[in-house]
């Protein structure tokens, strides 16, 4: 059993070594008529482009793709500072007709993002022309590895029933060496993901076959996202059955989740996209879906014809009729452990770190004010961007509509979902993003602390205080600050997981939805003492 | 001059009397401690040695609690209580003054006197000291090849599961011929020895420690059974057979002890201004069918919520009301509710209604009287049940007809688990020829007062 498990482990790192690899591999150059196809697409303006290009990416030299992204980058500079500088020149004169002229000449966009774009026609190379053999290799090694890793467990851990032995010995998941090379990585990963992504244009060559398959073109940086994420999340969730397997409602919760992970969230919207339709995942409520009302997306939408007012109503129906329904019966459980993407990723490549949140009282006061800030924060983007759609302006109350989603997009959409959310995982938890960040999960998280039928049950007088609830809260909810007052939990974080209740060894807790009276339960003398006590006490 | 409340132990009960006081009142509050600083939980410290938890994740309150609750901290060991004085003496000769003393020290492992009960590896699971001697003596199966735990209770039982923890080979010395069975029916009893077995723990049953033998240094070396005279080698003993009150500081006082510090209803010692609250405690007279000693987390912290009305001058006898208890046998949940005794010690009256699953680890003892069916507890092993609707039905006095009618109102395990109503009634009707249907969970019912 040791023997398979140092196998799946050594054959994960070796797929994890592979992965990273190629990333170095390749080499990128572009034939002179694949330039003239490129730039014929494109229609730059720019006279200079042309001639920038063809010196930068129309070589004999093997340039991988490092070189070759500096080339691309340094010719659009190029050009732009060529316009640039004309500017400044009829600046100079006042030549306003001229001055204004040239800004039709500049290239917009970000500079990795156009070298991606020619990067992805100008690879060559083992990992390209190997795809499937490749993609065994990567992620089917990962796979196969990581489940010869998990699934001895099955014997090796015993009998069913909690298992949380030595996660506190285990450099892994006590914040070692281990977890600290594991946070490098994400955080590594997400950056490039997000700001560097012809870097890691090489992966997208691994899925291109299944890409093609799926939607009819080749694969994107997000295509590999999705991809990667469905996987990772299909195996650890093979380890939540496995840790889990006595507790129906952790098994049912895990199903859940990878549901509507692959189906909703990657398949979905590949096979729309395969029909010529706007991919949209039916299940990403705005809020959290920031870019809902953004004006690309609702020309895309209200150009698509039925489906896309399909889409728009559904959009707005589920964030404000939906949404808040489920909530009041269900808690935002509903959606947050058992629906969400985020939540999903947590909840199964998280798992391991769910103990690291912080349950400290400032740690709390953090959480309110910088969640509700960031739902501030999406709300006035959202009717800055609105207004100005509607109105044909720039900016509204003095705020500039393009900055202000620029500025979103990077802090809250890129650094703080993905570098922290993710990548801060093995040291702060598995749930800062959702904890701190999420305007979805602030919204709900009212309506869950106000009007709701959900509550964690506190039983009567049976808490030992042992601290097995708070300290596997991944919410970082003090659990058993309630639980040993014989108070029920009632808090807009909870996002319902379920593992308080699962490691509580007395059998006090129990998440439930029941009338609203009673819910909120405040106790000073515990069940188990003198009634006449207690009717004093309350009487007070 | 604000009365100053002195509390001797920072456990459960000591803990809870400062909290009340606190909420209740303004008064000078220390309380002092051996052992720790800080409040933590007791029970909690098998899951640090088992690496489900560090240290600080077992303190229910941080670190500032205190100072913003004016509850000073006082680290020391008591020497000696002048009562006379109203003076309390440290070990390291310093004094502190009270005008009202609470005696709150907990309990300290029983040692009967073995040969070598006191060699270097012998050690209780009860303080934060025994965990460090623990992890100094056996941090893994290298070091300690083999443990010996001496008494088959809750604590040795949760010893033997820390020491599987780290592939420690345990061996279990069990005075009875079945685990707990003083406490537990026959049928729990059993599955639990059934249980202990499956986590290859070596199970003696009916064996008696003779003595703990030494090898050159002083440190153990083997132990020796009473009755089959056997040694069996090993480097690590935990003596687990019950507890005793810890209160040898007060022997050269005169409040009046027996097994423990004796106190009236109003947890009033001898002495006028000093009471003793939790394990501690011996009641003078029994309260109901509870002992005199009730060495358990909720009975301490009971106490502890009554003398903090006392002491704020609302006078108040502890009366605790039905008796619960809980308690995880490896990995076997378990409650109770009401009196259930075992076969050894149950009333001529008591009759068992008793369902078992097939398969899995899930049983009930219901217990009732044989003339007016009157419900008079109930064990369940693997079900999660609910407090208050066994409080109320308790309370009500209902019969066991009516707990098997709406036990579906007690059920208290997580959402999607199978629920065994329908099996249990059943069983329970075919045994008695009844006809009773049980109904469905019912939100009303829950929640209404008695």
């Amino acid at each position: 059993m040791k023997a398979i498990k140092h196998t799946g482990f050594v054959l994960f790192l070796v797929a994890l070594t592979i992965f990273t690899g190629s990333l170095f591999t390749g080499s990128f150059q572009l034939s002179k008529s694949e330039l003239d196809a490129f730039l014929k697409e494109k229609n730059y303006k720019s006279t200079v482009i042309r001639g920038a290009l063809e010196d930068a990416v129309i070589t004999d030299k093997k340039l991988t793709i490092f070189k070759f992204s500096a080339r691309v980058r340094k010719a659009y500079e190029k050009s732009n500072s060529y316009y640039d500088a004309l500017i400044t020149k009829y600046n100079a004169a006042k030549n306003w007709d001229k001055k204004g002229e040239q800004y039709q000449y500049k290239i917009y966009g970000k500079p990795h993002t156009l070298s991606y774009t020619l990067a992805k026609k100008a690879g060559r190379g083992f990992v390209k022309e190997n795809a499937s053999l490749i993609w065994f290799l990567t992620f089917g090694f990962g796979m196969i590895g990581a489940l010869l890793f998990m699934l001895p467990n099955l014997i090796l851990l015993g009998k069913p029933g909690i298992k949380n032995n030595h996660i506190y010995h285990n450099s892994a998941t006590n914040r070692g060496f281990v977890a600290w090379l594991v946070l490098i990585y994400l955080v590594a990963f997400y950056l490039l993901l997000y700001f560097k992504p012809d870097y890691v244009v090489n992966w997208t060559y691994i899925l291109d076959p299944i890409s093609n398959f799926l939607n009819g073109g080749d694969a994107s940086q997000w295509f590999v996202y999705g991809f990667l994420y469905c996987t990772i999340m299909v195996t650890m969730g093979v380890r939540m059955y496995i840790k889990y397997r006595h507790n129906k409602y952790q098994i049912i919760r895990t199903t859940s989740v990878l549901f509507f992970q692959i189906v909703f969230a990657f398949l979905i919207p590949e096979i729309m996209t395969s029909l010529n339709m706007p991919g949209y995942d039916f299940k990403n409520a705005f809020p959290l879906d920031y870019d809902f009302f953004f004006e690309w997306n609702l020309d895309t939408l209200t150009s698509s014809g039925k489906i896309g007012l399909f889409i728009l109503i559904w959009g707005i129906v589920l964030t404000l009729i939906i949404v808040p329904v489920m909530v009041y019966f269900f808690g935002k459980r509903w959606y947050c452990s058992w629906v969400c993407g985020c939540g999903g990723l947590a909840e199964t490549l998280g798992d391991p770190y769910r103990q690291h949140s912080n349950k400290s009282v400032n740690a709390w006061k953090l959480e309110r004010w910088l969640i509700h800030s960031v739902l501030v924060f999406s709300l006035v983007m959202t009717v800055v961007t609105l207004y100005c759609y509607f109105s044909g302006t720039t900016s509204f109350i003095g705020i500039n509509s393009q900055w202000i989603k620029d500025t979103y997009s990077f802090l809250i959409g890129a650094w703080f979902a993905g570098v922290i959310g993710t990548g801060f995982y093995p040291i702060f938890g598995n749930r800062v993003w959702c904890r701190f960040g999420c305007p979805l999960a602030a919204y709900l998280g009212l309506v869950q602390r106000f009007k709701s039928r959900f509550r964690i049950t506190t039983n009567g007088g049976q808490c030992i205080s042992c601290g097995n609830c708070s300290t596997y809260c991944e919410q970082g909810i003090d659990v058993r600050a309630y639980a040993q007052k014989g108070e029920n939990i009632v808090r807009s974080s909870c996002v319902g997981c379920g593992i308080c209740s699962a490691v509580c060894p007395r059998g006090v807790l129990k998440l439930e939805n029941g009338p609203e009276e009673g819910r909120i339960n405040p106790t000073e003398i515990l069940l188990g003492n003198d009634v006449d006590l207690m009717n004093f006490v309350n009487k007070k | 001059m604000m009365e100053h409340i002195v509390i001797i132990g920072n456990g459960i009960s000591g803990v809870t009397t400062a909290r009340h006081i606190r909420k209740n009142s303004n008064k000078k509050i220390t309380i002092i401690s051996g052992e720790t600083k800080y409040f933590f939980s007791r029970t909690a410290l098998m899951y640090i040695y088992m690496g489900h938890m560090k240290f600080e994740h077992t303190k229910p309150y941080e670190n500032w609690f205190w100072e913003k609750n004016n509850i000073t901290l006082k680290k020391g060991v008591i020497n000696s209580v002048n009562t006379a004085n109203k003076l309390l003496a440290f070990t390291n000769g310093e004094t502190v003054s009270y005008d009202k003393l609470i005696i709150a020290t907990g309990s300290k492992p029983n040692k009967f006197g073995w040969p070598g009960q006191d060699l270097e590896g012998v050690m209780g699971m009860y303080h934060k000291q025994d965990l460090e001697k623990l992890e100094k003596y056996a941090p893994n199966n290298k070091t300690c090849k083999r443990a010996v735990i001496v008494g088959g209770g809750l604590i040795g039982i949760e010893l033997a599961e820390m020491l599987r923890s780290r592939n420690i080979p345990v061996t279990f010395l069990v005075r009875e011929d079945s685990f707990w069975n003083g406490v537990l029916p026959a049928q729990e009893s059993a599955m639990i020895n059934k249980h202990i077995k499956e986590h290859h723990i070596d199970l003696r049953l009916s064996n008696n420690l003779k003595a703990i033998k030494a090898d050159e240094n002083g440190h153990v070396k083997s132990v020796i059974i009473e009755e089959t005279g056997e040694e069996i080698f090993c480097d690590v003993v935990g003596l687990t057979a019950g507890v005793t009150p810890n209160i040898d500081f007060l022997k050269n006082s005169d409040i009046e002890t027996k097994k423990g510090v004796l106190v009236n209803r109003f947890l009033e010692t001898n002495i006028k201004d000093i009471y003793a609250i939790g394990d501690c405690a011996e009641q003078q007279k029994a309260i109901g069918q509870r002992r005199n000693i009730e060495a358990v987390w909720y009975t301490g912290r009971m106490m502890g919520e009554t003398l903090a009305q006392t002491i704020c001058g609302n006078k108040t006898a502890y009366n605790p009301g039905n008796w619960f208890n809980s308690a995880k046998f490896l990995d076997i949940e378990y409650q109770t509710y009401g009196w259930v005794f075992s076969e050894k010690n149950k009333k001529e009256n008591e009759l068992y209604f008793q369902w078992k699953h097939p398969k899995e680890y899930k049983c009930i003892t219901i217990s009732f009287d044989k003339d007016t069916h009157q419900f008079l507890g109930i064990n369940t092993f693997g079900i999660r049940m609910r407090h208050e609707i066994f409080d109320k039905w308790l309370t009500e006095k209902r019969a066991i007809e009516h707990v098997l009618e709406y036990l579906a109102d007690a059920n208290f395990d997580p959402e999607f688990y199978k629920l065994y109503e329908p099996q249990i009634v059943a069983k329970f009707n075919k045994e008695n020829n009844k006809k009773i249907q049980p109904k469905k969970k019912s939100w009303k019912r829950i929640f209404s007062k008695t």
